[in-house]
């Protein structure tokens, strides 16, 4: 048992900051993730993850392959769309999701074109996005940075993102937070994404923030009690992950995500609000 | 590099000239090379008489390139294109359908022997992975890292530009002849650094499978987190494997390659203590002014940086 489960952690330093990081990933990104769930914006991370690549590109032509800059450039760009995209679904008559992916769409094909031009035929996706197995010292104080600037700012938001998701008409009405609160809690969302890119790879970062919010949804209906149990599933993937990455011998970030995927597989059935149970209560009522 | 050109340019004049003007004068033949180790070769056995396009340049990764329209171009107004095969470039199979070119696509790799992927791990978990697959595909591409295979590239390139253009035939085979000459002096020296290196510490670690032939062929033994192509993600098991080989002091160096991401080596270097030794070229040459800017100086480059890092630690 200590074999299997502790030893990996104790005897190699890239597991424990391996485990460091995707936990604190988790902590951030779960809650968040479980907001975007909420507002039907649950394809969002995908389209970061291309709509980033000309601020890292431009990162890249001025100080070439450094990780810092390209993150920044990074950051820049997925700001800059998560913006604009908020900006049309707020004040045209467009959802956020046809914006999003118009925004997105146009910053891919910058991207593409600004790489293609230079002529470089490094793949700086795979430059940028990293592996959970090589976190070094930089990229854990980053993923720490974002995971407690996340913390705090859902906790000092907390009753207006909760209002602005579920209902942003009613918070308008009563104050004046609820445009400010949307683009805040839009940066939030890139922030961890773009964080969440460079440290540990798309597939793990946007895996991680939505498959533990979409499986919790299956067991409550209250917003805190989802965060939370979208915490709990985040953190037992990461270590099952792990753990399976290491004895199995397979790549760590599939494998993380493939465990949060069964978590919300078996919820979709056996969750109190799943499949199974549904049913079952609808078939109850009926006899009764 | 200049100097390479200048005496690829020398060799030509001194060759062309017992032809005559009317075979010099002639439209040069177009070739198209897939990356820049092939483009080197064929600037040494083409030298004047071809004009010379590359797809993938110096630094860049071949096995996740993506075709431009310019390159779809020059394939389907080239006379002769040069590739690897072996699945090397992934891109290829592709372009060279869409731009409906009619050259000759001539596989330098022809004639090389070619050596499955490794089953590397295997000794260091004694066998309780054994057999796992964590490659793609089961033939290593890389076959021009092992100078006896370069020279099989350069034979294939001179046969292909003498179908193509009979005229220039002589000096293609004087060029392919030359460079083969100085080819054999580099694996010469390859073979004398490795000799000087003790048997106990001829095993190091890269970022990407590349060094399979190299390994056959001269007896350094690579181990690599990446497998084969840079588009795999490593598993923790294999890198765990490679921090113990190096904590029983089986791997004696780590180096990083030009074309892939740092970062992994990096963090095994520092969990074991050992020094990034250097960059290695695998896939790719380095810019002019780099240090490895054609096939003989990456060999020269790779060989020296290994030595120096091995017998420094």
């Amino acid at each position: 048992m200590y074999d299997f489960l502790i030893a990996p952690f104790v005897e190699f330093g890239f597991m424990q900051r391996a485990l460091a990081g995707s936990l604190m990933l988790s902590l951030g990104a779960c809650p968040v993730g479980v907001f975007l769930m909420l507002r039907r914006m649950s394809l969002t991370g995908d389209a970061m993850a291309h709509a980033i690549l000309p601020g890292a590109a431009v990162g890249f032509y001025m100080f070439g392959l450094q990780i810092l800059p390209m993150t920044i450039g990074g950051l820049i760009a997925g700001v800059v769309v998560a913006l604009g995209a908020g900006v049309v679904s707020r004040f045209t008559i467009q959802k956020e999701d046809a914006s999003m992916a118009a925004f997105y769409l146009v910053s891919l094909a910058l991207g593409v074109l600004m790489v293609s031009i230079k002529g470089s035929s490094v793949d700086l996706m795979h430059v940028l996005f990293g592996t959970v197995l090589a976190l070094n010292n930089e990229a854990l104080t980053l993923i720490a940075m974002i995971c407690g600037t996340t913390l705090l700012t859902l906790a000092i938001f907390w009753r207006a993102i909760i209002a602005e998701c579920l209902d942003p008409l009613f918070l308008r009405s009563v104050s004046r937070l609820g445009t400010p609160v949307h683009f805040i809690f839009l940066g939030l969302v890139v922030l961890n994404l773009v964080g969440g890119f460079q440290a540990l790879g798309t597939l793990l970062s946007v895996g991680l923030m939505m498959l533990p919010a979409a499986a919790a949804r299956f067991w409550t209906a209250r917003v805190e009690r989802m965060c939370a149990l979208a915490i709990l599933i985040g953190f037992a993937s990461c270590i099952a992950g792990l753990l399976i990455s290491y004895h199995q011998s397979l790549p760590s970030g599939p494998a993380i995500i493939l465990s949060a995927g069964v978590v919300y597989f078996f919820s979709t059935i056996f969750g109190t609000r799943g499949v199974f149970n549904t049913r079952l209560r609808h078939h109850r009522h009926r006899t009764a | 590099m200049l100097k390479t050109i200048r005496l690829a340019a020398l060799m030509s004049v001194i060759t062309l000239t017992p032809f005559g003007l009317a075979s010099a004068f002639a439209e040069p033949l177009k070739v198209v090379a897939s990356f820049s180790v092939i483009e080197d070769f064929a600037k040494n056995v083409g030298g004047d008489r071809i004009e010379l396009t590359t797809i993938v340049g110096p630094d860049g990764d071949a096995h996740v390139y993506e075709p431009k329209p310019a390159d779809a171009v020059a394939m389907s107004k080239a006379d002769v294109v040069l590739v690897n095969g072996l699945h090397f470039e992934g891109f290829l199979q592709r372009l060279i359908e869409a731009s409906a070119t009619r050259a000759t696509v001539v596989e330098l790799t022809k004639g090389v022997e070619p050596i499955k992927m490794k089953e590397e791990f295997e000794e260091a978990e004694e066998g309780e992975a054994a057999g796992h697959a964590h490659h793609h595909g089961d033939t290593d591409p890389h076959a021009f890292q092992s100078i006896a295979n370069a020279k099989i590239y350069v034979k294939n390139i001179a046969d292909a530009f003498c179908t193509a253009d009979a005229a220039g035939c002589d000096t293609y085979k004087a060029n392919a002849d030359a460079y083969t000459q100085k080819l054999t002096e580099t694996e010469g020296e390859v073979k004398a650094a490795i000799a000087s290196i003790p048997e106990s510490k001829r095993t190091i670690i890269t970022s990407h499978d590349a060094f399979g032939y190299f390994e056959h062929e001269y007896g350094l033994t690579f181990l690599a987190p990446e497998g084969i192509s840079t588009e795999a993600e490593p598993s923790a098991a294999d890198v765990a494997a490679l921090i113990r080989q190096v904590r029983e002091d089986k791997a004696s160096a780590v180096f990083v390659e030009n074309i892939t991401n740092t970062r992994l080596i990096e963090q095994i270097a520092s969990e074991t203590g050992l020094k990034v030794g250097g960059t290695l070229y695998s896939d790719a040459l380095s810019s002019k002014d780099g240090p490895a800017s054609t096939y003989i100086d990456m060999m020269r480059n790779n060989i020296t940086t290994i030595k120096g890092a091995i017998l420094g630690s």
